[in-house]
């Protein structure tokens, strides 16, 4: 961050500052970083948001969030038992993904349901065998709890697999092959087993980079305009790219421990694979830390109060890094407007670079462009910053 | 004793609303989040970007491509002619699922040779991959339908006839907005009480407040009743924009919904006010409502369901108010809950509650020095 000499004189006019010596700029710099390495390193809160914090979210949101429903509780009601009943409910109790209980009557059933006991029912009628021999063929009744939309449409998907194994088992038992006329072969790429944790895991590493870089140093340099210390320090003949630079270089060495941790827990605790390039990781991550800490420092600089600065960063950064980026919720799916508003969420662009640097290896078209949305987004928001810090004291 | 208690009321609302920036933090970012949220939260899918890569000129195989092309579901972007094209569109993200129809298809389709689609997927995001290929096979087995019936061949002896309760159309927006009433309310609630105690321990005000005649009792009523009074307000702002806006159903009664609201605010007090408690500045109170706020939203059952996680992390969900909350709300707007099963989830959060807020108390006095 280089200053143009034009803006370097006239900096020097508004702080009463004595002429710079040579090697002087390095020196205050290297001061700078010291002061802010020591004031982070006293304060533990810090440390902790850096190092303790990134462990305990991925252990937290890698355990804690999973799309992937397992042994999910269904009432089977059978109002009148017969052999062909009797192999349905084999099929449904070999599924693993349904935890099939027993009913005959209907009301029961629904009972069950009403209380959240089970999320879903199956009716086979009193006349299932029967109509099992009509033309039109037996209706086998699903009924999902639809609160919980997701998941009752992922239920509604298990009950169709155990429903084509089932058919796929009777024609068997009967000596014919059951061919439907068309047979779709379904093809997973990246992520063969649809594990829904490969996929989480990568963006959630966007969500603690922006808590990282973001509402810290919010936090930090509100406190410092709250206390007036950004003021003294604007008295003296550092200049305001050097205390914002001052401010930068610790809090992205933090930031960046904090990710090389992320990533080692991704791949080692989490096993989600990581097929890209190692590199490439490194200067997507750096331009999204700095475009965090940009986030941070502007937004202190703009409230110069930690409440609000607090309030503004969590609103304006961590909550659309969680629901705007891509790392839960499908962008492509939300309306014009939203979709809109993703393009200024910078967590949006690391989202989709580590998703893909993740399971799909280094994919340039999507790796460039997403770097340089983010180069443009910390430009933006450094010069902001410099711009607005520097107004204040006129 | 009330008087004196009224009195810190109204000061500890003064030092809220005196702050033109805090009123404004309290009031417009919830709205706008509610808004953008409702829009966003969804796990619904629709506008699938589709390349077809046909390499079947025949009647059958354009018949199946065209029902890819029909659908509202399917957004079809590209038309491919070469295996290594698939990669390209795939990579990108141009295109989240490749429909390949092989040369053979029409010829084995009238053959009675099983006629093969593959169906190809982006798993970056499994969720999304999961419902493309349920929608995506849905189509495939209308066509077989079709061409069974079509050829006077036997349908299956049964069918699957899928219906669901409170929510028939499995939209995910009447999930996600009243899931949105408990976390905003989390949120707003946690960070107001997390600051009364630190910014007094901050200014010094707080050891000034510990030796007058207040007892820890009444600073207790006195810190809790004005984010009790944003909170149900806050709450009561979301309820209303999720029935008008949103248009969600509202099919419980709304007595009972107060009820869950104001216990739960109790309980998220508690715990902020044993964070302000704990810390010795603001800065630390808000991080430490963050660590308090963020857990506590990802293992409610807010995004994903709490029948997902490990055993042992469900134990732990048990300790969490907005896990109840959740229930409660998402319960009375869409399902009509009965009070029964309300008070299940009322009293582990009035638990919580006196838990908290007792601990909150002692904290005043003993976090001193």
């Amino acid at each position: 961050m280089t200053a143009p000499p034009s803006a370097r004189s006239r900096e020097g006019g508004a702080a009463p500052a004595p002429k710079p010596i040579p090697g002087g700029r390095r020196m205050r710099l290297i001061g700078l970083v010291r002061k802010e390495s020591l004031q982070i390193l006293r304060d533990p809160s810090s440390i902790s948001i850096a190092f303790v914090l990134p462990v305990i979210l991925l252990l937290l949101f890698g355990f804690g969030i999973s799309l992937d429903a397992k042994h999910v509780p269904v009432a089977l009601v059978i109002e009148n038992p017969t052999s062909e009943t009797a192999s349905f409910a084999g099929s449904l109790i070999g599924s693993r993904y349904l935890a099939p209980v027993i009913f005959s009557h209907r009301r029961q059933a629904e009972e069950a349901m009403e209380e959240h006991r089970v999320d879903a029912m199956v009716v086979l009628r009193a006349d299932f065998a029967r109509r099992l021999w009509s033309p039109a063929g037996a209706p086998i009744q699903v009924i999902v709890n639809g609160t919980d939309a997701n998941t009752g449409r992922i239920i509604g998907g298990y009950m169709d697999g155990v429903w084509q194994g089932w058919l796929e088992q009777r024609a068997l038992e009967q000596g014919r092959t059951l061919d439907p006329p068309v047979v779709a072969e379904q093809r997973v790429w990246f992520n063969a087993e649809v594990r829904s944790r490969n996929f989480l895991v990568p963006g959630l590493i966007a969500i603690i980079m922006t808590l990282i870089g973001t509402l810290l140093t919010a936090l930090v340099v509100a406190r410092e305009w709250e206390r007036g210390t950004m003021e003294a320090l604007m008295v003296t003949p550092v200049r305001i790219g050097e205390i914002l630079l001052g401010k930068l270089i610790p809090y992205f060495v933090l930031g960046m421990g904090g990710m090389a941790i992320s990533t080692a827990m991704a791949v080692w605790v989490f096993d989600v694979p990581f097929r890209g390039s190692f590199a490439v990781l490194l200067v997507v991550s750096a331009l999204f830390m700095i475009t965090a800490l940009g986030m941070g420092l502007l937004i202190s600089t703009v409230v110069r109060s930690q409440f609000v600065a607090g309030q503004v960063a969590i609103v304006v950064a961590f909550l659309p890094a969680f629901i705007l980026s891509g790392f839960i919720f499908d962008i492509a799916s939300m309306p014009p407007v939203v979709r809109a508003i993703t393009h200024v969420i910078p967590a949006r662009y690391f989202v989709s670079s580590l998703q893909t640097l993740f399971l799909a290896g280094t994919v340039w078209p999507i790796v460039l462009s997403d770097g340089a949305a983010l180069a443009l987004m910390a430009t933006i928001f450094l010069g902001l910053t410099r711009r607005k810090s520097r107004k204040s004291l006129e | 004793m009330w008087n004196r208690i009224g009195a810190l009321i109204a000061k500890e609302f003064v030092a809220v609303w005196s702050d033109k920036k805090s009123r404004f933090v309290i009031i417009v970012p919830p709205i706008v989040q509610l808004l953008v949220f409702g829009y966003a939260a969804t796990f619904d899918v629709d506008h699938v970007a589709t390349a077809i890569y046909n390499e079947d000129g025949g009647l059958a195989a354009r018949e199946l491509v065209a029902r890819f092309e029909g659908s509202p579901t399917f957004d079809v972007v590209a038309r491919l002619d070469h295996e290594a094209e698939i990669a390209e569109v795939v990579d990108p993200k141009i295109a989240s699922l490749v429909v390949h129809v092989g040369e053979t298809f029409s010829r084995d389709l009238i053959a009675h040779r099983p006629a093969r689609v593959q169906l190809i997927v982006d798993g970056r995001e499994s969720n999304t991959a999961l419902i493309i290929l349920g929608y995506a096979s849905r189509i495939i087995a209308e066509f077989n339908q079709e061409w069974l019936s079509l050829h006077g061949e036997p349908q299956p002896p049964a069918s699957l006839v899928v219906r669901a309760w409170f929510n028939p159309n499995l939209l995910s927006r009447w999930f996600i907005v009243p899931g949105i009433v408990a976390l905003l309310t989390l949120v707003v609630t946690t960070v107001v009480t997390a600051l009364t105690v630190a910014r007094e321990r901050e200014l010094g005000t707080f050891e000034q407040l510990l030796v007058t005649p207040f007892r820890p009792f009444e600073i207790l009523v006195g810190k809790a009743v004005p984010p009790l009074v944003i909170g149900l307000v806050g709450g009561s702002v979301i309820i209303l924009i999720a029935v008008l806006w949103f248009k969600v159903p509202f099919r419980g009664e709304l007595a009972l919904l107060y009820a869950g609201l104001f216990v739960y605010i109790l309980a998220v007090i508690g715990v902020g006010l044993m964070i302000s408690s704990i810390s010795r500045t603001q800065q630390q109170a808000i991080l430490g409502a963050f660590l308090f706020i963020v857990p506590a939203v990802i293992l409610s059952g807010f995004a994903t369901p709490i029948a997902n996680m490990p055993p042992i992390i469900q134990d732990v969900t048990l300790a969490n108010p907005m896990r109840y909350f959740l229930i409660i709300v998402r319960g009375i707007f869409l399902e009509g809950l009965p009070a029964p099963l309300v008070y299940d989830q009322l009293w582990p959060m009035a638990l919580i509650a006196v838990l908290s807020l007792s601990g909150a108390a002692w904290l005043f006095r003993h976090r001193l020095g």
